[in-house]
């Protein structure tokens, strides 16, 4: 029997130590409305509150920055919004946890942390969490999606930085998988699996990860490309240049006109030196520049630069750009604007639809249809990101995903009442 | 427990599937792999069965979960934590006829290979297109990549460029319930829940691999080495403290003591600066232009440590006989005594001296010998424990003082394995490590994979879980989107 709601919003109270509220609009996630907002800024709090919404059989969605809560597809339900943003100031409220071991290259960090202030405390040390996600949210919201910028070239994606993870299990039971040393293979990798999980399988409270040194140089050296058969040939004469790339990005706001961007990061020798290299590899009308294009590890925007409505993560072989570009440009016809942005290099990439009505889901869908049959084809796939609620309801989200009866095996065994995120993950999980 | 005559009725089963001389049962035959590298466990498989294809391996597995007979993967039989230690009334599933490199791509950077491709082999494919393949365990010469994914296997050259699980693209897999599936590819970033991230380093619990997908890593423009001698390994490690505080991210510092040293000398000769009390192996790669600079910088901040020889390799031949009383170690220490212990722990690399001393402490009071080499960029220790067998009490005294030197990991904040792994070597230090709540969690994932416990069982977990689940109640692939793929085939 479902526990009723006054009871239930008491049980949450004592648990989150008074930190509850009724939600109003601005709580939605991807358009539902959550009943109460609940604070829970480390693992004791967060344990307590999910024990008290197991007992009460009450789903539950966690919130960070809120920079992607749009992503994947609404939630079914939604009782319970709990949020981890923690206070950036380390006064004497401060439960935030950062613990940081310079000279072993690793911190730990409360999930609630943000991003920006992660980073700007490892910064004294000459150090860095090695990720440049388009939008920096928490710690928390980095994991749980596992959002990769640029730099996930040379430095792998967030699933890669994660050497230990505390997390919230639905009953409530807290567990740790890892450990805080670089080099460690005892048990199961959990982090890995949490990592990009959106939430579904436990809440993620504490991440170690692995850091890397600030480079003490960067140079970015762009060139222009036209046809897709161009852009490809740049990016493989980045990728497979002996200069080691942090980065190989490709910006193609439309079918006539493209950059290729590379960044080298090092010593400011040594870079400078790579820099020339490269750009002799990469053809005559390279340039070498010390500060990134203006669009550099940011979303595709609408020509004016405004944020667009539909967004979707494409990717493929590497070598498969140029017919993943085609497939974009087929997709999208002559009517509906494709701005293709992101780690061309990597193999993974970001398409903005950039037309006027794209809320109009008989508009969109074909185009994701038709683009992920052809992407499929060369052995990528095709996420639809951030769109409207409408396009959102017409469309697959995820799309097919292989290996769906093991997931949901893994979804029943860590979440059997489907009360965290239901819905929002591949598969209806 | 299997009756003995489900390993009968499995033999009949398979022989239609298999090749006629790919079922092994003779006694004496299946003596041969009771063990792998960890050789002082010992267990003789009922069966040993030696597939080609993904099919036979599908077929096998599937006859193994109907029977509920377990089943053990092995590939080259060189894992140090007994992962491929048979179990007694199952199926030894041996890969080393699955060898094909099914594909080089360059323009993609991976390759396609079969689970008993050597390590090795990969980047001899790969040479031709200036590639490699950067996981590099010592035993890359006979060890598998099947072997390296299950256990998801290091190397020297992995404080710069990670593990197998940051190599590993894709896979096709089967899993405990004989079902084909498969997960990513060539492409990167699968939706879905990171399945790739689970099975590398599970150690063969979740399942068999029978394609892996590998990154190839572009060859670096240049390699440098350097050999430095110090007193003692405290400056050598206040070289390697200096060194990562530079910021400057080598491919590889490996550091041995000076038991370890006096036993390549012994072995291989390799010439190491007379009188050191531990020697430094620092390996930095990449372009020319960063490579000299940096190298520079590392062999000042050996000078200014304390090392009182320093040699740099001038070529290859020189880098390799740097390498060679390194790579060695391990046997080489068969020379100075005649039975040891290979341990396997890991503790912050702050934290190195202080252990070290705790170790030598811990060896002076037992009376043990404890010869030291490890990777010193990422805290992971090779402490090999010197005994005699002949001699009563001494292997369990040296078995005490191993188990020891992991309790001292863990008090500094480490782990029991960096990259030999738990096994059954380990399972029983487990609960040091982690929380009885933490061990239940990890073995959600087992119970999602294998509720009956058939893949590898007694490895990792000191007990098992019950999953509640009844096996083959959910099926993998019944709620796959797209009704019209073939029955247990995964497109993808």
């Amino acid at each position: 029997m479902p526990v009723p709601q006054a009871a239930a919003r008491d049980a949450l109270r004592t648990a989150a130590h008074g930190c509850v509220r009724d939600a109003t609009g601005t709580d939605d996630v991807d358009g539902v409305a959550p009943r109460w907002v609940v604070g829970a800024r480390d693992t004791a709090t967060m344990a307590a509150v999910l024990s008290a919404c197991a007992a009460g059989e009450l789903s539950v969605v966690v919130r960070g920055a809120g920079t992607k809560l749009g992503w994947g597809a609404p939630p079914r339900r939604c009782d319970v919004l709990v949020d981890t943003l923690a206070d950036p100031v380390g006064d004497s409220g401060d439960t935030t946890l950062f613990s940081h071991a310079a000279g072993d290259l690793v911190v730990t960090a409360s999930a609630g942390l943000g991003l920006a202030d992660l980073q700007a405390r490892l910064a004294p040390a000459g150090q860095r969490l090695a990720v440049d996600p388009a939008r920096p949210g928490t710690v928390g919201g980095l994991v749980a999606t596992g959002e990769a910028g640029p730099l996930r070239l040379l430095y792998g994606r967030v699933r890669d930085l994660v050497i230990g993870v505390t997390a919230v299990r639905a009953d409530g039971v807290v567990a740790h998988a890892g450990g805080t040393v670089v080099k460690n293979v005892a048990g199961y990798d959990l982090g890995k699996l949490l990592t990009g999980s959106y939430g579904t399988l436990a809440a993620i409270t504490e991440v170690t990860f692995r850091l890397h040194p600030v480079p003490a140089a960067q140079a970015w050296v762009t060139v222009p490309a036209s046809s897709t058969a161009d852009i490809r040939q740049r990016i493989q004469a980045a990728i497979h240049s002996q200069t080691v790339p942090a980065a190989v990005e490709l910006d193609r706001p439309g079918p006539s006109a493209a950059d290729v961007s590379v960044l080298l990061e090092g010593t400011s020798a040594g870079v400078a030196a790579r820099a020339a290299a490269l750009a002799g590899e990469l053809g005559p009308d390279a340039r070498v520049a010390d500060t990134p294009p203006p669009w550099w590890g940011r979303e595709p925007g609408s020509p004016a630069g405004a944020p667009v409505p539909v967004l979707l993560k494409a990717t493929c072989p590497i070598g498969a750009i140029d017919a993943l570009l085609e497939a974009v440009d087929a997709a999208a016809g002559a009517a509906t604007g494709a701005h293709v942005r992101g780690s061309a290099g990597a193999g993974a990439v970001i398409v903005g639809l950039t037309c006027a009505d794209m809320a109009d889901p008989s508009r969109v869908a074909p185009v994701v249809q038709t683009l992920r049959a052809k992407v499929g084809e060369l052995g990528g796939t095709v996420v639809l990101q951030t769109a409207p609620a409408a396009v959102k309801e017409a469309v697959d989200v995820w799309g097919p995903v292989p290996a769906m009866g093991l997931m949901h095996a893994i979804k029943r065994q860590f979440d059997p009442a489907a009360r965290l995120a239901p819905g929002r993950f591949v598969g209806g999980i | 427990m299997p009756a003995p005559d489900s390993i009968d009725a499995l033999v009949e089963r398979l022989r239609p599937v298999l090749d006629a001389d790919a079922l092994i049962t003779d006694r004496q035959r299946l003596r041969t792999y009771e063990c792998d590298g960890l050789a002082h466990y010992k267990v003789t498989p009922a069966l040993v069965v030696l597939p080609r294809t993904t099919d036979q391996v599908a077929a096998i597995v599937r006859a193994c979960a109907q029977a509920g007979v377990p089943f053990v993967a092995r590939g080259s039989g060189t894992g140090l934590s007994g992962g491929a230690l048979p179990h007694a009334d199952g199926v030894l599933i041996v890969t080393s006829r699955m060898r094909a490199i099914l594909e080089v791509d360059r323009d993609d950077q991976r390759a396609v290979v079969e689970p008993g491709v050597i390590n090795l082999d990969v980047t001899r494919a790969a040479a031709p297109a200036g590639y490699y393949y950067a996981p590099d365990p010592s035993s890359q010469q006979v060890c598998s990549i099947g072997g390296n994914v299950a256990e998801n296997s290091g190397g020297a050259h992995c404080l710069k460029y990670g593990f197998t699980t940051n190599h590993v693209t894709g896979c096709e897999f089967v899993t405990p319930a004989g079902e084909v599936i498969g997960i990513g590819g060539k492409a990167p970033d699968p939706p879905g829940y990171d399945l790739l991230g689970a099975i590398v380093g599970s150690e063969g619990t979740l399942g068999i691999a029978t394609q892996v997908t590998v990154r190839l890593t572009r060859s670096p423009q240049t390699v440098r080495t350097l050999l430095a001698g110090f007193p003692d390994t405290d400056t050598a490690g206040a070289a390697v403290s200096a060194i990562i505080a530079a910021g400057v991210v080598p491919a590889a510092i490996e550091m041995m003591d000076a038991l370890a040293i006096e036993a390549a000398e012994a072995a291989v000769a390799c010439g190491y600066p007379d009188g050191a009390g531990a020697v430094l192996i620092v390996e930095l790669d990449g372009p020319a232009a960063e490579v000299d600079t940096q190298f520079d910088r590392v062999a000042g901040f050996c000078r200014t440590c304390g090392a009182f020889e320093l040699r740099i390799a001038t070529d290859d031949a020189e880098r390799a006989l740097f390498w060679k009383g390194r790579k060695s170690a391990f046997a080489a220490v068969g020379r100075i005594s005649p039975d040891y212990i290979v341990q396997d722990g890991v503790v912050p690399r702050t934290a190195l001296p202080q252990v070290l001393r705790r170790i030598g402490e811990l060896a002076d009071e037992r009376g043990i010998r404890v010869a030291n080499v490890f990777h010193a960029g990422d805290g992971n220790l090779h402490p090999l424990v010197l005994f005699d067998d002949a001699v009563p009490g001494q292997a369990e005294q040296a078995e005490q003082c191993s188990g020891a030197i992991l309790d001292i990991c863990l008090e500094h904040g480490g782990s029991i394995t960096g990259e030999h792994g738990v096994g059954a070597d380990k399972a029983a230090h487990m609960p040091k490590m982690f929380t009885a709540d933490d061990l239940d969690t990890m073995q959600m994932l087992r119970c999602a994979f294998d509720p009956a416990t058939i893949a590898n069982p007694g490895k990792v977990f000191p007990t098992p879980r019950l999953c509640g689940e009844v096996p083959g109640r959910h099926r993998a692939g019944s709620h796959d989107p797209r009704p019209d793929w073939p029955a247990g085939v995964e497109v993808f």
